[in-house]
């Protein structure tokens, strides 16, 4: 990993001038200072971490040097002079490239035809050869190999991800914001961004990479500023970051993070990256969810999922890795009730794989999805709604198909107390609540009552750290009180630290299972970690 | 996804009463500049629409259809489904029990006959929007574009039939049989309002009931908000989507009986009032609430009675309540727009 | 029927369906480069309303045909302009103010034909028509489809440069990035509000200029209400165009031929009710629809607004 030869870049690059700085940038919104006067700067060459939790402030910062947002107060230098980033438009020609968190491609586009937008008058012809000749000559030395022809809707996460990049870079940017760009990808992906990244700070592109996992700003980055409140709160200087070894760095990164605001609890954060071993459940407990040979049909009539099979023990927490997109999700679906499916679904000994989601939901199997706003809740639709979404008609909500207002208030005051959701009210419609309460509002939900098997679908995905310690907190809750637990996750670490077998997914096949603690006296699960990594890699590569 | 409006009676009564200001205004330059006094055109209007006793009457029985096509419109909006065809299923229920009430009347009863026509009238309806309906649920294909088919090919059937299958061989006039007053809907009292005012009122506020209080209004409510959410809580969104036409449909079509039992009598050839066109963006502007449509709705049949009697007292063509309302659509948009522009700010 | 009646009913027939297609086509092509950016505009039956009237006022009063067709096209676009501060810039509902549009529209020609022409009922003069040297002289189609008025081989030609636009500019990419993913096009550095604003000012101009068409080369006469549904045929036709130009013209053919069919047909000698030979295309799409029907690929942001750094 780059972090080898973060001491010769950076004494390269000591007395580089910054392209880009920032001086005491302020931005308000109704009700928040998402930015108080916050000052960074960007050095050639160079690769500056900024972290900070989700609401921090570091998609307004982003916004800002990107040219969505403009500034309330401070000023931006870009070459030592003081711009007005007035315009995506703007900040392009300034030459600040960025791939945002979510991607902005056209997928209905292809590759070069996304390159190519934008990239003159509008009478210009699009000349998709020379593009693509362009295209070649950018993105061959960083070592993308993507057909410059293919429509971007086709790409996997990563490749897109890629594609970003070359965008970013297409017009002379040489200013590169990344904004949480591994939360998609899967590990050999990541290793691939690295390796990019790398390429890009040795031919001096001045890079801002915007995450929330430690280990990545060690891996990395030069230098650190930790984000908190919308208030620069720590800062790790190129020399100190490039002295310390891996454990020591992340430390001090923690403790930048939380101990010199004195806010916040360092283990909180160092659970980020570390492991809190669980206890395995009893030999003899009984499995409560079976799965055996399901197998799911796409829309174009592909199988996603193709005979899967598997067992979850009462106490157990079941792990299914794999690189997004593998069948995991439509898997899952499956197992709800909510995706037509063949094979069979056993809970606690009754076949269920004929029953809708709401029997279901009742029998005790639940289901946290990942698509947490559009899927799980509807952005409109108040709080106390969300929590009876599955239940509707449900006594006592409805009577005789009537509803029952104060049955449903009650029952979300309750909801909200018990799982500490911040909420004016329970009318207050969900798309108002922070990504990390509306979560709350979906384990309150499935949590409630009997709950027997619990699916998460990538649980802890863009939280801030404080609600992926209380959701692990949750899932660990749910199986020491019994419940099968199947937890599917992108994030290894996360994987490792909760689960005790682990499933790798690859092409709607569960490729092979990996039992994390076989004494092999491995305590951070690397050895599992390894083995889960070889069946990816060995998966059939067409 | 609530009710109602979640702003006071004054802040709604402000929302209504500006942009009829501004609408008024406006309209008003076009008549003084065609040389007609705005004030006395509208208080003509006014008076004409409402204040007098036989005004107030005609424009309650104008309102009865509108407002059985606006519950229908509640339903599909509510739901997702962009019903833009209720025109076609309006129409071609309107020929249908034009052409069966005379004959029905000759073997059943008077309830039991405009009974039987109202549900003759729905199915037709109903089974008018099946088509898109289907497309919609099991094929994903986009319902404005085969609704507004639907409509051409309702509105093409319709003339059709009264031309040639339904035709009065008694006149030679292309129209239906009439039925005769005393076999129409029942007047109410005195008045020449008739039975099919109280029924639409009726139908609008169970319609409301239904969609914001009961079990199958959310599982419809949901569907509408995103179907994503709805296959999460296991709901079953073809069936529903389907239901939420042939309800959208079976309504348009009982407004067309309304009318026809209730008013007409009979139906030309050529006759097509396009009442759809107009209640739809007022349905948008009531946010799907039975209770802003019937006010919507009233202001609209008070216009128009007004201005078809102005039409002749000032020599202004009625097209012009056609500027007016489209000036109020624009202005009640724009109002609506700005107040929840302060109220987003505010908050 | 014999060989020349045959002749007579095909050459009438095309020729009905090239002179009623051609409106559809006009508006049809404009209301897809609307779709294609994002905003479904269903005020184009007004807007090629006001087209007519406007440009019948002017062909009539200046009697030049083509300041006929641009005064139709400046009132079109002007109608636009609307849809674009209510819809594009302030991000109101696009099917309210369509709708609204379409009646204001509907009612202010009738009013202005009502008050300058109901007494005169003027027509303009036959349009002089652009005979093709030999292909004008095939027989059957020449005359109908190679000896018409110089604007229809222009409409024509539009189709072939609104493909061209679509396909080979940053134009065409910029409008389906408007359309399929606004932010990714705003990221890109095109302001969206500006080219929605660009689209729907061309639909509004087009379907003024097929408006205008209709009532200067078509009737030679205002009436009120004239399109007579156009508008919304024309909104079906982009939408089952599917962004492709050349379907829009196939189909403004194939609807234009049967809104004409009953005049071809009477001229054989055949007494068919206009409404079931209208209803032909519309029952044959359908059936296509039922037969084949699948999720048709619209753009994803149609009739959403879009606001840039909206959270």
């Amino acid at each position: 990993m780059p972090a080898s030869d973060a001491g010769a870049s950076v004494s390269r690059d000591a007395a580089a001038a910054p392209v880009v700085a920032l001086r005491s940038i302020t931005r308000r919104f109704p009700g928040v200072l998402a930015n108080d006067r916050v000052d960074l700067a960007l050095v050639p060459g160079r690769v500056h971490v900024l972290l900070g939790e989700n609401g921090a402030g570091k998609s307004t910062l982003i916004a800002i040097l990107a040219g969505l947002q403009q500034p309330d107060a401070g000023e931006i230098l870009v070459d030592g002079r003081p711009v007005a980033i007035a315009s995506p438009r703007r900040a392009l020609d300034l030459g600040i490239g960025t791939v945002f968190q979510h991607e902005m491609l056209v997928p209905t586009l292809s590759v070069v035809e996304n390159l190519a937008l934008g990239g003159g008058p509008w009478w210009r012809r699009c000349r998709r050869d020379a593009a693509a000749v362009r295209y070649r000559a950018v993105a061959a030395p960083l070592g993308i190999l993507i057909d410059p022809d293919r429509l971007v809707g086709d790409l996997s996460l990563g490749e897109r991800q890629q594609v970003e990049i070359v965008r970013a870079l297409w017009r002379g940017g040489r200013i590169l914001v990344l904004d949480e760009p591994t939360s998609m990808l899967a590990p050999d992906e990541i290793g691939a961004l690295g390796r990019l990244l790398g390429r890009l700070r040795e031919r001096g592109t001045a890079i801002l990479l915007v995450t929330h996992k430690l280990d990545e700003a060690y891996a990395l980055g030069d230098e650190v500023s930790v984000l908190r409140g919308g208030r620069l709160v720590g800062r790790i200087e190129p020399e100190e970051l490039a002295r310390l070894d891996r454990d020591a760095a992340v430390a001090r990164i923690v403790r930048a993070m939380f101990e010199e605001t004195g806010a916040g609890d360092p283990i909180v954060a160092a659970e980020g990256g570390r492991a809190a071993r669980r206890r395995p459940p009893a030999p003899d407990a009984p499995d409560v969810l079976r799965v055996e040979g399901l197998s799911v049909a796409g829309p174009d009539g592909r199988r996603v999922v193709e005979g899967v099979s598997f067992a979850v023990r009462a106490g157990e927490i079941f792990g299914i890795a794999g690189v997004d997109g593998n069948g995991q999700k439509p898997l899952l679906e499956a197992i709800a009730g909510q995706r037509p499916a063949s094979g069979r679904v056993w809970l606690d000994g009754e076949e269920i794989g004929g029953l809708a989601v709401p029997a279901r939901h009742r029998r005790g199997l639940r289901y946290v999805t990942d698509d947490r706003l559009g899927e799980g809740t509807i952005a409109q639709a108040p709080v106390a709604e969300a929590l009876v979404l599955k239940r509707i008609g449900e006594a006592p909500f409805w009577r005789s198909g009537i509803v029952r207002p104060a049955a449903i208030e009650a029952h979300a005051a309750d909801a909200i107390d018990r799982f500490d959701i911040r909420v004016p009210g329970p009318g207050t419609p969900v798309g108002r609540l922070s990504g990390g309460n509306i979560q709350k509002v979906l384990l309150a939900r499935e949590l409630h009552g009997r709950a027997k098997v619990i699916l998460y679908n990538k649980p802890t995905y863009g939280l801030d750290l404080n609600n992926i310690r209380q959701t692990r907190g949750r899932i660990r809750d749910g199986a020491d009180a019994g419940m099968a637990v199947v937890v599917v996750s992108t994030d290894l670490d996360e994987l490792v630290s909760l689960c005790g077998r682990i499933g790798v997914m690859s092409r709607g096949r569960l490729v092979g299972i990996v039992d994390t603690d076989d004494g092999d006296g491995d305590r951070d699960g690397g050895g599992a970690r390894a083995r889960i990594g070889q069946l990816m890699i060995g998966m059939p590569v067409r | 996804m609530t009710g109602g409006a979640s702003h006071g009676p004054l802040g709604a009564a402000l929302r209504l009463v500006l942009p009829v200001a501004l609408a008024l205004l406006a309209g008003g330059a076009l008549l003084a500049a065609v040389g007609v006094d705005p004030l006395a055109y509208y208080a003509h209007v006014v008076r004409r629409g409402m204040l007098t006793w036989l005004g107030l009457q005609e424009t309650l029985t104008r309102m009865a259809p509108l407002l059985v096509l606006g519950a229908s419109l509640i339903v599909a909006f509510r739901a997702g489904v962009w019903n833009l065809g209720v025109d076609g299923q309006f129409l071609l229920a309107a020929v249908t029990v034009a052409a069966a009430a005379p004959l029905l009347a000759e073997h059943l009863p008077g309830g039991l006959m405009l009974a039987a026509g109202f549900v003759l009238a729905a199915a037709v309806g109903a089974a008018w929007s099946l088509v898109p309906a289907l497309l919609k649920a099991y094929r994903q294909v986009n319902e404005i574009i085969t609704t507004l088919m639907m409509t051409f090919l309702g509105v093409g059937l319709a003339n059709t039939l009264v031309k040639l299958a339904f035709r009065d061989p008694g006149t030679t006039v292309a129209q239906t049989r009439t039925l005769a007053v005393e076999d129409r809907l029942p007047r109410l009292f005195d008045t020449i309002v008739t039975g099919g005012l109280p029924i639409a009122l009726v139908v609008v506020v169970v319609v409301h009931l239904l969609v914001t209080r009961t079990a199958w209004g959310m599982r419809l409510r949901v569907v509408g908000a995103s179907p994503k959410a709805a296959l999460h809580a296991g709901l079953a969104v073809p069936g529903l989507t389907v239901a939420a036409f042939a309800v959208s449909g079976g309504l348009a079509g009982a407004a067309a009986a309304i009318e026809v039992l209730g008013v007409r009598g009979l139906v030309q050839a050529d006759w097509n009032p396009a009442y759809g066109l107009t209640v739809i963006p007022f349905v948008f502007l009531a946010r799907f609430n039975g209770f802003a449509v019937i006010a919507f709705t009233f202001l609209f049949s008070m216009l128009s009675i007004g201005g078809e009697s102005a039409s002749r007292r000032f020599g202004v063509p009625h097209y012009y309540i056609l500027v007016l309302v489209g000036l109020l659509l624009v202005f009640l948009a724009l109002v609506d727009y700005l107040g929840e522009r302060r109220r987003k700010a505010a908050a | 029927m014999d060989a020349f009646l045959t002749q007579a009913f095909v050459t009438s027939l095309l020729l009905g369906a090239v002179t009623a297609g051609l409106p559809l086509l006009l508006a049809g092509l404009g209301e897809q480069i609307s779709e294609k950016a994002g905003v479904l505009n269903v005020g184009i039956e007004g807007m090629m309303l006001l087209g007519a009237y406007y440009g019948f006022l002017a062909a009539y009063s200046t009697g030049s045909v083509w300041l006929g067709f641009a005064a139709g096209a400046a009132a079109g676009a002007a109608a636009a302009v609307p849809m674009v501060v209510f819809c594009v810039v302030l991000g109101m509902n696009q099917i309210v103010i369509g709708i609204g549009l379409t009646l204001a529209a509907e009612g202010i020609t009738a009013l202005l034909h009502h008050f300058q022409f109901s007494r005169t009922y003027p027509r303009l003069p036959a349009t002089e028509v652009l005979a093709i040297p030999l292909l004008s002289e095939i027989p059957v189609l020449g005359r109908a489809l190679f000896s018409l008025h110089p604007a229809a081989y222009l409409a024509v030609a539009l189709v072939a440069v609104a493909a061209f636009l679509f396909r080979d500019t940053l134009l065409g990419l910029s409008l389906r990035a408007a359309g399929d993913k606004p932010a990714a096009l705003d990221t890109a550095g095109v302001d969206v509000r500006r080219v929605r604003t660009a689209a729907v000012l061309a639909t509004g101009a087009l379907a003024g200029f097929g408006g205008a068409y209709l009532a200067v080369v078509g009737a030679g006469v205002f009436v009120p209400f004239m399109t007579n549904g156009a508008g919304f045929i024309a909104i079906v036709l982009a939408m089952l165009a599917q962004g492709r130009p050349v379907r829009v013209l196939y189909g403004a053919l194939l609807f234009g031929a049967s809104l004409s069919a009953t005049t071809a047909l009477q001229v054989a000698g055949i007494d068919v009710p206009t409404d079931v030979v209208q209803m032909l295309p519309f029952a044959m799409v359908m059936l296509v629809l039922v037969l084949f029907g699948q999720r048709a690929s619209l753009p994803a942001a149609l009739g959403t607004h879009y606001e840039r750094g909206a959270r």
